[in-house]
């Protein structure tokens, strides 16, 4: 029984919330590693392009919501999710062409584009603070809950409950679903191995007749695409505010980071390293330990809740320390 | 960057004239009363004063930009750094701060210090199957202990007398002695940084020192022992006379009186006008240094490695090493600039350190200066900082034109509302043509 509700504590506090935040961060990881895998830059606008894909997410929500169209217990803001996509796909798509295409086509040093990029963060920045302003909104609508604690511990008996949340189990479901469609795409379609062709060796894809814009034009798409999705799922999972998306950037460079810049299935793996390590070390396991056997006399958290992104830079730094190109073998040192 | 930088020679009268309108622009803020200009001279003092410390950061991070090609993305936290030095340094020791946990303090801190060094060590000299298992023991171990020691002491100094101080206070020592301590501490961090992540790709740089900069103002904004967090520091003492005290002096009064001023105004500029004096004096030193150390064989052999790194490594200079001083000397600047600002403030708020007002709005500065000019830097910092202060006046103004033929209504209210926030696209705006159109900046590097 003890170990039981360890294990459920365990699941509602850590594996849960570790989870979802992981699928998020990996979404946004996906988007920068395939920019710089393609591009071969780190996109420093990337967290506010979260936070204006979210943004515009929201406000057609809100005109949805206006109309009555809805999808019952699942959010609205699935359903205004493509046009946010599509939106932010064509700014982002408008900003490649008006900013980065011409450093490309100068072969510039890529800490030239990191700072070009750094230029269209602010302009992103200050869009969204226009659009839907710096105030925190939450924009979950329909069912919160798929059962709450309360039903759990009614069916179980146990003294612990867990609750869980529809927005977990939609990031989970979405991010599973994203990451099939884009391995698949990558893996087997033409655009998806010119894409993966132009990443190994510009030059030898040029040879093959591979279009060079057209493959940055469809690595912009889909970082798009992804970094809305994830940032509409943080934002339904936690709420709106557009500094926290700008915050948020750090722990997606992490994990990219830690799965290889470049590299897909670590971005992956690197999210969920990222949020698991986050949640672990700021959560705090007095009452796990309890229920385990110990009494310890304090809460045993390692680090308060505020040190959160010490957590993803400490990643950081111990990867950069002792594998540079990641655990899965990015691209460049 | 070497194509960046082909050296289409400017004319020489390019930096005066644009001093000479900087000058025109502050001369028009002090004395012009209309809708774009405030007319007072202590307004244009003030953003005078805050604009020479924006060119001290400027210049800190043109050594790193402009004279080595590193981009640190944590400007916020080194700067958030040196401003705890006049914390620590000058303020009045707070009574039974120190009894209540310092030594126990500094020993956790210490311990915690040698944990990192041990475990270098050990990383170092092991080899085989027990070198991961013996870094884990000392990291685990250490951290124990460390905890052990820091917690206790923490909470006793934020337990004593809680309301008016819970921080462990200061030396009580003379403010211009924190501003090199400042300097200190941020080239105590960059060190760190920069043997981690210098000697890597580019962007890891960046990255690192990114999340270098949140983390430090993180710990600014938690650890009341040390800053007093959110609660903020104030009331640090000041370098030049307070203006009450001016205004009490009936020497002074009678002197503004001769100049047909009230003594609250003359006050004011005469307590401002110092703190420039003050401000340039630091600024030109460094400009000196600076431009004499680019001018000596160490500073060929920096632009060498700036524009062909791979060149100048097969001559035989080491990259990597060259690159963790001038990153060391860079941040040291920054963390100055940080002490004196804190200095003028007279208040340590940790929660004012967004990285978009100190990080960003400073990179942009020194790129649409002229990087690797430290006179282009100095401009670009007072320029940019005057345009940044007066945005605020100028964007809703110019808001207020654009919406004026639209009727009455929540979309007018809204724009006029988020006029503000244009500021940000602007600044990006610039950045962004700067960078494309005029990569050397206003003053190129010669």
């Amino acid at each position: 029984m003890e170990i039981l509700n360890a294990l459920v504590t365990l699941m509602n506090f850590v594996v849960l919330p570790a989870a979802s935040y992981g699928a998020q961060l990996a979404l946004g990881a996906l988007g920068v590693t395939l920019i710089y895998g393609i591009l071969r830059f780190s996109n420093f606008a990337h967290g506010d392009t979260m936070a204006l894909g979210t943004a515009l997410v929201i406000l057609v929500t809100w005109g949805m919501q206006a109309l009555g169209i809805g999808l019952g217990p699942l959010p609205t803001a699935l359903l205004a999710l493509p046009f946010g996509i599509a939106l932010t796909a064509a700014f982002v798509l408008g900003t490649d062409r008006v900013v980065y295409r011409f450093y490309r086509r100068k072969r510039s040093e890529p800490i030239i584009l990191v700072m070009a990029s750094v230029g269209v963060m602010f302009i992103t920045n200050g869009l969204t603070r226009l659009i839907i302003g710096v105030d925190e909104i939450r924009f979950d609508d329909g069912a919160r809950f798929l059962f709450t604690v309360r039903d759990f511990r009614e069916w179980s008996g146990l003294a612990e409950g867990m609750s869980l949340r529809v927005s977990q189990l939609l990031t989970l479901l979405v991010t599973a679903l994203c990451c099939w469609a884009l391995f698949r795409f990558l893996g087997r379609s033409r655009a998806g191995k010119a894409m993966r062709a132009y990443s190994d060796n510009e030059d030898l894809a040029l040879l093959s007749g591979i279009d060079p814009e057209r493959v940055v034009r469809l690595t912009w798409i889909i970082a798009s695409a992804l970094v809305v999705i994830a940032g509409t799922l943080y934002g339904l999972d936690k709420s709106f505010k557009a500094f926290n998306y700008f915050q948020i950037l750090l722990p997606i460079f992490a994990a990219a980071i830690v799965g290889g810049l470049g590299n897909p299935l670590g971005a992956v793996a690197g999210g969920f390293i990222v949020a698991f390590s986050e949640v672990a070390v700021t959560y705090p396991w007095k009452k796990v330990a309890e229920y385990l056997g110990f009494q310890p006399q304090e809460l045993l958290q390692l680090l308060s809740t505020e040190y959160k992104f010490a957590v993803s830079f400490t990643i950081l730094i111990v990867v950069l320390l002792f594998r540079p190109t990641g655990l899965f073998r990015g691209k460049s040192v | 960057m070497s194509n960046t930088r082909q050296a289409d020679t400017a004319s020489p009268w390019r930096a005066p004239l644009l001093f000479l309108i900087l000058a025109a622009l502050f001369f028009a803020e002090g004395t012009f009363r209309n809708a774009l200009f405030s007319g007072s001279w202590n307004t244009a003092l003030a953003i005078l004063n805050m604009g020479l410390i924006s060119a001290v950061m400027a210049l800190g991070v043109n050594m790193q930009w402009g004279y080595a090609g590193l981009f640190n993305a944590g400007v916020v936290g080194f700067l958030a750094l040196g401003g705890l030095a006049p914390v620590l340094v000058s303020t009045a020791p707070v009574e039974g701060a120190w009894q209540a946990g310092g030594p126990r303090v500094i020993l956790a801190l210490l311990v915690g210090l040698g944990t990192l060094v041990l475990a270098a060590l050990v990383w170092k000299r092991l080899r085989g199957a027990m070198r991961v298992p013996a870094l884990l023991a000392v990291l685990v171990l250490g951290f124990i202990l460390y905890r052990f020691l820091f917690d206790p002491a923490v909470i006793a100094i934020e337990a004593n007398n809680s309301a008016s101080a819970g921080n462990i206070g200061g030396l009580g020592w003379p403010i211009l002695l924190s501003w090199p301590v400042g300097a200190l501490f941020a080239a105590a961090a960059a060190w760190g940084v920069g043997k981690v992540a210098l000697g890597l790709r580019s962007d890891y740089l960046a990255i690192a020192t990114l999340g270098i900069g949140e983390i430090i103002v993180a710990v600014m904004r938690n650890e009341e022992w040390l800053s007093r967090g959110v609660k903020n520091v104030s009331g640090l003492p000041r370098p030049v006379p307070y203006e009450l005290e001016l205004q009490n002096s009936a020497d002074f009064v009678a002197r503004a009186a001769n100049w047909g001023m009230d003594p609250a105004t003359a006050s004011g500029i005469w307590v401002k006008l110092l703190y420039a004096g003050l401000f340039t004096a630091v600024l030109l030193l460094l400009i000196l240094l600076a431009e004499l150390a680019l001018k000596s064989p160490w500073g060929r052999m920096m632009r060498a490695i700036r524009d062909n790194e791979t060149a100048a490594a097969a001559m035989g200079k080491d990259v990597t090493r060259r690159h963790l001083q001038i990153f060391v000397i860079g941040s040291a600047v920054i963390g100055l600039a940080g002490a004196m600002m804190i200095t003028l403030d007279g208040l340590l708020s940790p929660n004012s350190f967004n990285p978009l007002r100190y990080t960003f709005l400073i990179w942009v500065m020194v790129i649409v200066g002229g990087s690797g000019n430290n006179w282009g830097a100095v401009l670009g910092a007072i320029l940019i900082w005057f345009l940044w202060i007066k945005a605020e006046v100028w964007g809703p103004e110019l808001m207020r034109l654009i919406t004026a033929p639209m009727p009455d209504g929540s979309l007018r209210n809204h724009l006029l509302g988020s006029a503000p926030h244009m500021r940000f696209i602007a600044l990006g705006l610039v950045l962004l043509l700067v960078l494309r159109f005029a990569p050397r900046g206003l003053v190129p590097e010669k």
